[in-house]
């Protein structure tokens, strides 16, 4: 029987979501961040920095998921050990 | 639930903080769509068709525990008792981890099974299957309530939200994802969450630490304040045992916390197991556990540390540690309060949706365990044998959507009756020391008998039970956490006790039939797994990987004991 076992690549997701709110937080860290922002985080620009970070995080799930993509296995050829049995029997 | 608290805990959240959970919102209800796709059978539904990754799984494990009730309970934790509070995570949590993958996964994803009931089910029959189904799809889906109840509570608290309409938005996005997608949309969502929840708990801790004078201003100021220099290291921890003396509460923590309740916990709670036995080889599942315990040891420094933060900047908690609580805030507030005073709006933003997964998450890791349960042994087993299979996929799917309904209605009953929730769910957590007990003696012991199954397992939560009413009356004076560690303890060793008992007057259970259940009834092939292909390499191995582990968490607790 036809499996997919590769549903849709969570690594692409992460990366996805991570991007959004990772340029989101940055420019608001650059462009609207004021004075009474930078006071109460103890004068860090908390939104920038995390921004950043958010923006890595993104990158290194992106590069993750090109260079290893996710391979739908030919079951017939490679016997490995896992899933087989069929799911409506005990 | 704790008293409610008074004090004015309202975040201005802005149009942006607004629009980023909405992100978040559009995201985990897209992955219930995407995961749609793949559900074909039941077992797809129900266990992801056991094909996912060892990260997934791994980080799965770990995001279905870090709930609402734990992430905040925690930073209490740690505002009321510093240090101390890493216990939960390293050595009530770290070994029984590893142990569950090293030790018992051969048998629970060797088996095959597809839940922690059908295990006992093919060992001891039908009397220890029911008794440990339904008592645990009962537990599920009232826990789901009370994480429900909680979730509206604190929305409530911070954004203004009506109680009643959060519980019922809430239940509805988690209804949408788990009902389309099943365990997989789940566990994607759980990933997706655990990374949310440490973009929003990092900086939080760094601006904290920055608003403190780093680690030395931290270490000066709680050793100057009303906790003292001993809530900087975590032994011997006699405020949180309340056991004075020194080696008495080392002892209560290493058996009563670390092996009793937390072995209990972790390697008997299928809503945790489940997520081991989505994995797509026998290597991936036992790595499960042992890849979660990685984070879990680390998690403290972005849960305990900013609660420990929170009772030295945030002036209300401050006050009530020093004795004062005419603020109304209670400990439970520790992170809401922390995130309300340090973070400006877009950071803000993050740490809410981080909240609000973690809430979320919990409840849908209830909800997609209660249904597999449901499905397979109760409905299977006792209600519709030998249905073609997409039968029991739109049965899976239905009692997703009944599972909810009840845990909306409990949600409501918790609104009403705050205090019967706490009772409930240390009931519960009761059920699991004497069931790890039956476990063990289960899987290493051939000749225990059926009926020693069933009878160990509720003689041994009885037990709890008299413990707790003991307890709760004043009978038995037990302070801060010692009822939970001896209910537990008294419930291990009644379990094993009357098992014992019980097997040596009773007939044992045929030899051919515990094959792949009992250690020395199972070929050692089938309990290894292979070490080739996507399994090769040191660093996938369970053995190296739970060594490593263990050694970290032994250097965690030399360097901040």
């Amino acid at each position: 029987m036809a499996h997919k076992a590769g549903l849709f690549d969570l690594r692409l997701v992460i990366a996805v979501l991570f991007g959004v709110y990772g340029v989101v937080l940055t420019v608001v860290g650059l462009g609207f961040t004021d004075d009474a922002d930078l006071a109460k985080a103890d004068g860090l620009n908390i939104n920038l920095w995390a921004g950043v970070g958010m923006v890595v995080l993104a990158v290194l799930f992106a590069l993750w998921a090109f260079a290893r993509p996710v391979v739908v296995p030919d079951a017939a050829r490679t016997g490995r050990e896992g899933p087989g049995r069929e799911g409506s029997g005990r | 639930m704790p008293v409610l608290a008074q004090a004015d805990l309202r975040l201005d959240a802005g149009p942006l903080d607004y629009a980023l959970l909405a992100i978040y919102f559009a995201f985990v209800l897209g992955i219930g769509f995407l995961a749609r796709r793949s559900v074909s059978s039941s077992l797809d539904f129900l266990l992801s068709g056991r094909s996912l990754p060892a990260w997934v799984t791994g980080l799965a494990f770990i995001s279905a525990n870090l709930g609402a009730i734990e992430l905040l309970g925690m930073a209490a934790n740690g505002a009321q008792y510093g240090m101390a509070t890493v216990h939960y995570y390293w050595i009530g949590a770290i070994p029984a981890m590893v142990f569950l993958g090293l030790v018992m996964m051969p048998f629970y994803y060797g088996s095959k099974v597809r839940s922690v009931p059908e295990f006992l089910r093919r060992r001891f029959g039908k009397g220890a299957h029911l008794v440990n189904a339904i008592s645990f799809a009962v537990a599920q889906v009232l826990i789901a309530g009370v994480n429900l109840y909680a979730l509206a509570f604190l929305l409530n608290l911070m954004l203004g939200w009506p109680i009643p309409l959060s519980v019922v938005i809430a239940a509805l996005i988690v209804l949408v994802y788990t009902t389309l997608g099943g365990l997989s949309a789940a566990i994607y969502n759980e990933v997706l969450q655990f990374f949310v929840i440490v973009a929003a708990l990092l900086p939080l801790t760094l601006v904290g630490l920055h608003k403190v004078g780093g680690w030395q201003g931290l270490v000066d100021r709680v050793t100057a304040g009303p906790g003292g220099e001993e809530q900087l290291s975590a032994w011997p921890a006699t405020e949180l045992t309340g056991i004075e003396n020194p080696v008495l509460s080392v002892i209560g923590i290493v058996f009563g916390l670390g092996f009793v309740l937390s072995f209990g916990y972790w390697t008997t709670n299928f809503a945790e197991v489940q997520r081991a036995l989505s994995a797509k080889s026998m290597s991936a599942a036992r790595r499960t556990p042992i890849i979660g315990a990685y984070p879990k040891a680390l998690i403290p420094f972005v849960v305990v540390i900013p609660g420990i933060i929170a009772a030295l900047v945030v002036p209300e908690l401050a006050a009530l540690k020093a004795g004062d609580d005419s603020s109304g805030i209670v400990y439970n507030n520790a992170l809401p309060a922390l995130i309300g005073e340090l973070l400006p709006n877009g950071m803000l933003g993050i740490a809410i949706t981080g909240l609000l997964a973690s809430f979320m998450a919990g409840v849908a890791a209830n909800v997609s365990s209660f249904n597999t349960v449901f499905t397979y042994d109760l409905w299977q087993d006792y209600i519709r044998k030998d249905r073609p299979d997409e039968y029991y996929l739109r049965i899976g799917r239905l009692a997703t959507i009944g599972g909810t309904v009840v845990a909306i209605g409990t949600a409501f009953l918790a609104a009403g009756y705050g205090n019967i929730m706490d009772y409930i769910q240390a009931l519960f957590s009761f059920f699991n020391a004497p069931l790890f007990a039956t476990f063990i003696l289960a899987m290493f012991w051939k000749r225990m008998s059926a009926a020693a199954g069933w009878i160990g397992l509720v003689t041994g939560t009885l037990a709890a039970v008299l413990v707790f009413v003991l307890a709760e009356t004043d009978v038995l004076h037990l302070p801060g956490q010692g009822a939970s560690f001896v209910g537990a303890g008294v419930a291990f060793a009644v379990d094993i006790v009357v098992s014992v008992a019980v097997t040596t007057v009773t007939r044992p259970v045929p030899e051919e039939r515990l094959v792949g259940l009992v250690y020395s009834l199972t070929p050692r092939e089938t309990r290894k797994h292979s070490a080739t292909g996507e399994n090769a390499g040191w660093y996938r191995s369970p053995v190296v990987l739970g060594i490593g582990v263990l050694v970290l968490t032994l250097v965690l607790n030399i360097v901040f004991g």
